[in-house]
């Protein structure tokens, strides 16, 4: 064997790789070794043996049968140090098939050699790197089953590598349904035993926690599978109840935390069980602690965040573990963008359904200066989350009218909102202005003066159905008890054009909120008037289109709502008058069997007759023609209509001469 | 057959120091032991149950201590006024600090440090009117009209706002409100000096740190109808803190292991080879240690045959054959048990225990092996033991017992026993086993016995001369006490005849020739383990909780 050192130029190690070529075996083979021994530890050599184009006569080596198994040993050995070097070099490795025909020996290579373990290992180091070739590895029920009975039986260090490369590779629910049915879920769980006495080893248990935990995400029938698995006396929950413990390696308690975090999502736990309420959940909130490391508190943080996302229950117990919202205040001021991430989704989470935890999380640790912060980091992944934090915040009426003027936290989010941002973002950045808008939020003004009506006509034009009811909620919430001008920029801006296409939406929902912003427009005598006389075709033509179209009843009676404020103004009311389609509707609906629409049409009926004001007389006696005295008076001896006795007394009593 | 039970001595136990007051002292296992292994309750006891001294006059307690109330007092000045709630904060604003209704009542004891970890849980019975409970620790003599945490040295949980109240009458916001039904547990880490509360077993974070020692657990009670039960242990907590124990244990070890040590100590394989070799040769193992000294390159500092010697007496003696034992010291080493009567009176009087046994007889009688045979007659247990460290000749020379039924002879019945002279302590029981009844071997069986008796004098002779000393005289009462049983091996005293007793007496005898040689009398590996054990002691003594993580002998054992 010829002499080398680490520091061996290209030029010299020429001869030993010419020899790699040869055919006499011995040659080969001391070849190989030379080889190996070189690029062991260089990230300089290995770049210089790839560059040397030697990958595909070494994935020749290991990969033909008739070879002697020590060549094949050894070049598959090379190869797995290869896939330690630089990304570049992985790439390069990926690119020449490296990962399939490391798949494909596996299917051959006898269980338990010394073959099988290098290939593994160096499947195990290519699938570490981002992104791993998934696709190298089919779905292939007949190697899944092989490769589970490798992380089953196998020695330990074959084990280890399969489960790392299997938790990697299970992205999807194909992924997670196939590994599932080769067994691995027994697999993990037999990874997952601590012998008594025995020190826990991460390097042993974080693979198969993440396997697990991959295997269970949002997955009900694969965790439904890993509930009821078991290894010795013990379910995958118990193994998972003892990792959690206070004694066990942070990394360890973590990744045990998040499995269970996960079975409880996915529905096979129930949210009181007791290993997430004195398992998952006190671990997690423990990790979120200051003496942990930056980057165990931060994905503590976020796997409690969802453990959190919907269960009231599990907020308000996570809002009194441990301090958990001084450690979280104390995470978003980490520097790293996924501590600061996890920490606003966890008060996200935790902030969600209860107004206590939203004012404690407000008042008690001053997070309105960061949540501002967090809006103008230019990490996506940190605005995004103090964006869903805000959200979440939104919720309290009270926080609307303080807090958050007192942080114009509407300046950041407009910024947001007007910066191309993604969908995510525009969704829950739009569910947010929805909130602030909010009549009573002293933020609606300055909000307008930022091209708010602009922004959010263009949201109702949007693709995505929750895009255009965020749009047109907003824009509903603006127009109530706001001034004239902002109506009318309203209608500008919205044009009628497109008021029609949102009556015509797929979503009844965009629909009803449509209708509502009409109404909301549509308030106040003045208001009212001033509207209607510039659009008065288009409203009626709006109100008619509901009216004959195939609606629901709500829909419906939102549209005779409309009417019902029309029929208040003072010079609209004519405009109704004048439509006898209308008002022959208007009758129908007061004899209508949904009780809803009666008192609806009722409501406009009342207002149109109304006395003592000008033209009162004629209005009901054109009304009565048509039908509308007999129709009150039959609603008045309706036994189902008692409750709006009172109503259509009051309407009768208006048609004094008539009765 | 009559039992004097009076002639009983002490057994030397620890029980019956327990405080009066307290009676709750459970008949199973002790929960308590469990959870805190290494506090010496004899120096410093667990609190156990609330004291009916040190409590305010308010408080009422019931169930052994546990259950507090509260009963307010009588009407008077000073009496907080029934008003709203408004103006009861106006009140207590006005009125300071002084909440005069306020009480609270502390535990027997404090918290040894030697818990490592002390954990209490209280669980609300009711929250009565206002609901003003304080859950805490506080100093001795810190005023008990208050609720925990208002003065110095005083630390409280507050049901009513949920604040932690740090010696001061104004609270930090700490926790939720608790109330009626809730369980409120308080734990002190005696390692880092702090206190950490949970709610129905969740753990709340931590309260309070730069705890001072010696702190007592305490509540508080301010209005009536609050009533509070208390589980210091005595019952399962609803919080794991076996967790927490578990992970302090595991601290704790890593920090041993990884203590820095300078390098000219840091040469392990050396150190204990030294340990080892030393060990061996100390207690005679006398092949082993040459064996191990041929591999390892360790010297030997004595004489093989002087090993030697001592691994015979040594076998002797843990054979029970005490007496044997006695004649080859005084023909090895001349002199010895002569300078030291201390020593042999402690033979002595283990011959004596093994007379009883049937182990030990005169090495002139009966052949080389001697007749093991009790003097007492028994029915109850077969005769076979050994502790495994020699095989006991004796047992395989004839360990045959007399097996006879305790027969009830009513002419020794009523009668008062006089007592043996010169066995002060003595009854003439034996004299009741004195074989006249016996049929077969009966003048052996006498024989034996009046040779057991004229030991047991010249015994008592003996321990007249030595310096009037407690040990001596509980040792020979605890002795001679086997006397006074028909079987004295299931008598309460019957722990002396095991033959693992046998060991201290072993090891003071091959100590004592060890020092008369000019050796060490213990072995560099006993000395560092007591070293330990004794330091632990002293850490215990000046607070510092983390000797109780330190189990030494897991350590040993790895």
């Amino acid at each position: 064997m010829q002499q080398f050192t680490v520091f061996m130029d290209i030029e010299s190690s020429r001869s030993y790789i010419d020899e790699l070529y040869s055919s006499d075996a011995v040659k080969v083979m001391e070849a190989l070794v030379t080889l190996k021994n070189s690029v062991i530890g260089s990230n300089r050599q290995k770049s210089s043996v790839i560059s040397q184009g030697v990958v595909p006569r070494l994935l020749q080596l290991m990969s033909e049968e008739s070879l002697d198994p020590n060549i094949r040993l050894e070049a598959t050995i090379t190869i797995g140090s290869l896939a330690k070097g630089t990304p570049e070099n992985i790439d390069s490795l990926i690119e020449k098939g490296t990962a399939t025909a490391l798949v494909e020996m596996l299917k051959t290579v006898p269980l338990g050699s010394k073959l099988a373990e290098a290939a593994l290992c160096a499947l195990r180091s290519i699938f570490s790197h981002k992104p791993a070739p998934v696709d190298a590895l089919p779905a292939d029920m007949r190697l899944l089953t092989r490769l589970t009975q490798i992380a089953r039986e196998d020695s330990q260090e074959a084990r280890t590598s399969v489960i790392r490369v299997l938790a990697v590779w299970c992205s999807g629910t194909v992924e997670q349904e196939a590994l599932t049915c080769a067994g691995a879920c027994s697999a993990a769980a037999a990874m997952l035993v601590v012998p008594p006495r025995s020190v826990p080893s991460p390097s042993r248990l974080v693979p198969a926690l993440e396997l697990l935990a991959a295997m269970c995400f949002k997955n009900p029938n694969v965790a439904q599978v890993a509930l009821n698995t078991r290894h010795g006396d013990k379910s995958i929950p118990e193994l998972l109840m003892c990792l959690v413990s206070r004694d066990k390696p942070l990394v360890v308690a973590l990744k045990a935390a998040k499995c269970l975090t996960f079975l409880q999502r996915a529905g096979a736990l129930p949210a009181d069980d007791s290993r997430i309420v004195f398992g998952a959940l006190p671990c997690l909130a423990r990790l979120c602690t200051k003496e942990n490391t930056e980057d165990i508190r931060a994905s503590a943080a976020e796997v409690l965040a969802y453990l959190t996302e919907v269960d009231t229950s599990l907020q308000r117990l996570a809002a009194i573990s441990n301090h958990l919202m001084s450690s979280l205040a104390d995470i978003v001021n980490c520097q790293s963008a996924a501590a600061k991430q996890g920490a606003f989704k966890c008060f996200a989470s935790l902030g969600a359904n209860d107004e206590d935890i939203r004012k404690m999380i407000i008042e008690t640790h001053g997070l309105m200066v960061h949540v501002v912060n967090g809006l103008n980091n230019p990490d996506p992944c940190v605005s995004l989350a103090a964006v869903r934090c805000l959200h979440s915040l939104s919720r309290s009426v009270q926080q609307l009218r303080t807090t958050f003027q007192d942080h114009a936290v509407w300046k950041p989010l407009m910024q947001l909102l007007n910066d191309s941002p993604g969908p995510e973002l525009l969704n829950v950045g739009s569910s947010t202005l929805c909130n602030l808008l909010l009549e009573f939020s002293p933020a609606k003004e300055p909000m307008l003066d930022q091209g708010a009506v602009e922004m959010l006509c263009n949201l109702t034009k949007m693709s995505d159905p929750a895009l255009r009811l965020n749009g047109i909620w907003a824009l509903m919430n603006m127009a109530f008890q706001a001034e004239q001008k902002v109506k009318q920029r309203i209608l500008c801006c919205l044009g009628t054009e497109q008021m029609f296409r949102l009556l015509g939406d797929s979503d009844t929902r965009v629909i009803m909120k449509m209708l509502g912003l009409l109404r909301n427009l549509l308030s106040t005598r003045q208001h009212i008037d001033a509207i209607m006389s510039e659009y008065s075709s288009q409203v009626m033509q709006a109100v008619i289109v509901v009216l004959e179209g195939s609606y629901p009843a709500e829909v419906k009676e939102q549209a005779l709502c409309i009417l019902g404020n029309i029929g208040d103004g003072e010079k609209s009311k004519d405009l109704i008058m004048a439509n006898e389609d209308v008002l022959r509707k208007l009758v129908d609906y007061l004899a209508h069997p949904e009780s809803k629409l009666q008192e609806a049409a009722l409501f406009v009926a009342g207002n149109l007759v109304w006395r003592g004001e000008a033209g009162a007389a004629a209005r009901q006696q054109r009304l009565a023609e048509l039908g509308l005295l007999r129709a009150l008076k039959l609603l008045r001896a309706s036994h189902h209509a008692a409750h709006l006795h009172d109503k259509v007394k009051t309407a009768l009593a208006q048609f004094n001469e008539f009765t | 057959m009559k039992l004097r039970k009076s002639e009983m001595a002490a057994i030397g136990s620890g029980r019956g120091t327990m405080d009066s007051q307290n009676q709750v002292q459970s008949d199973t296992v002790d929960r308590l032991k469990l959870l805190y292994p290494n506090v010496n309750e004899e120096e410093t006891p667990l609190p156990r149950a609330w004291s009916t001294k040190d409590k305010f006059s308010y408080i009422g307690l019931s169930q052994n201590n546990l259950r507090v109330h509260y009963k307010g007092g009588t009407q008077g000045p000073g009496r907080r006024p029934h008003l709203p709630y408004l103006h009861l904060r106006l009140w207590m604003y006005r009125h300071g600090k002084t909440h005069r209704d306020a009480a609270s009542v502390r535990a027997t004891h404090p918290i040894p440090a030697a818990c490592g970890l002390y954990y209490f849980e209280v669980r609300i019975v009711s929250k009565g009117r206002d609901g003003y409970m304080g859950i805490g620790l506080s100093a001795h003599g810190v005023n008990m009209n208050r609720l925990p945490g208002w003065d110095k040295h005083s630390y409280g949980y507050h049901g009513d706002d949920g604040h932690s109240f740090c010696s001061s009458g104004t609270g930090q916001p700490y926790g939720p409100t608790f109330t009626t039904g809730d369980v409120i547990g308080c734990g002190v880490n005696l390692v880092d000096n702090t206190c950490f509360y949970t709610k129905n077993g969740h753990h709340l974070g931590i309260a309070f740190r730069g705890l001072p020692p010696n702190l007592y657990p305490t509540v508080g009670l301010q209005t009536p109808g609050e009533v509070v039960d208390t589980n210091f242990g005595q019952q399962p907590f609803v919080f794991d803190i076996e967790d927490m124990l578990k992970e302090l244990r595991a601290r704790t070890r890593v920090a041993i292991d990884e203590f820095p040590l300078p390098d000219e100590q840091g040469q392990w394989q050396q150190v204990l080879h030294r340990m080892v070799s030393t060990y061996l040769v100390h207690h005679g193992y006398c092949s082993t240690a040459q064996a191990f000294s041929r591999a390892t390159g360790q010297p030997i500092d004595e004489d093989i045959a002087s090993i030697k010697n001592r691994q015979r007496v040594s076998k002797l003696v843990l054979a029970g054959r005490v007496g044997e034992a006695v004649e080859t010291t005084r023909r090895l080493w001349p002199g010895l048990l002569e300078r030291d009567p201390d020593l042999l009176f402690l033979l002595k009087c283990r011959q004596f225990v093994e007379m009883v046994n049937g182990t030990d007889c005169e090495a002139s009688e009966d052949g080389a092996n001697g007749v093991a045979t009790s003097v007492i007659s028994h029915t109850g247990r077969p005769h076979k033991r050994s502790n495994g460290v020699a095989a006991d000749a004796a047992e395989e020379g004839g360990g045959r017992d007399v097996d006879m039924a305790p027969a009830a002879n009513g002419d020794h019945e009523d009668e008062a026993l006089p007592l043996v002279k010169g066995m002060p302590g003595v009854t003439a029981s034996v004299a009741a086993l004195l074989p006249d009844r016996f049929e077969a071997d009966a003048s052996s069986q006498r024989a034996s016995v009046e040779r057991m008796l004229a030991f047991g004098r010249e015994l008592y002779a003996m321990s007249q001369k030595l310096s009037q000393d407690l040990y001596h005289k509980s040792m020979l009462e605890d002795a001679f006490s086997l006397l006074a049983y028909s079987n004295p091996w299931d008598s309460p005293v019957g722990w002396q005849l095991e033959p693992v007793r046998r060991e201290a007496v072993c090891d003071a005898l091959n100590s004592a020739i060890l020092e008369s040689q000019g050796m060490q009398w213990s072995s560099p590996v006993e000395a560092c383990v007591s070293h330990a054990r004794s330091l632990l002691r002293r850490m215990s003594r000046a607070s510092l909780g983390a000797c109780a993580f330190a189990d030494l002998s897991a350590l040993l054992a790895r």
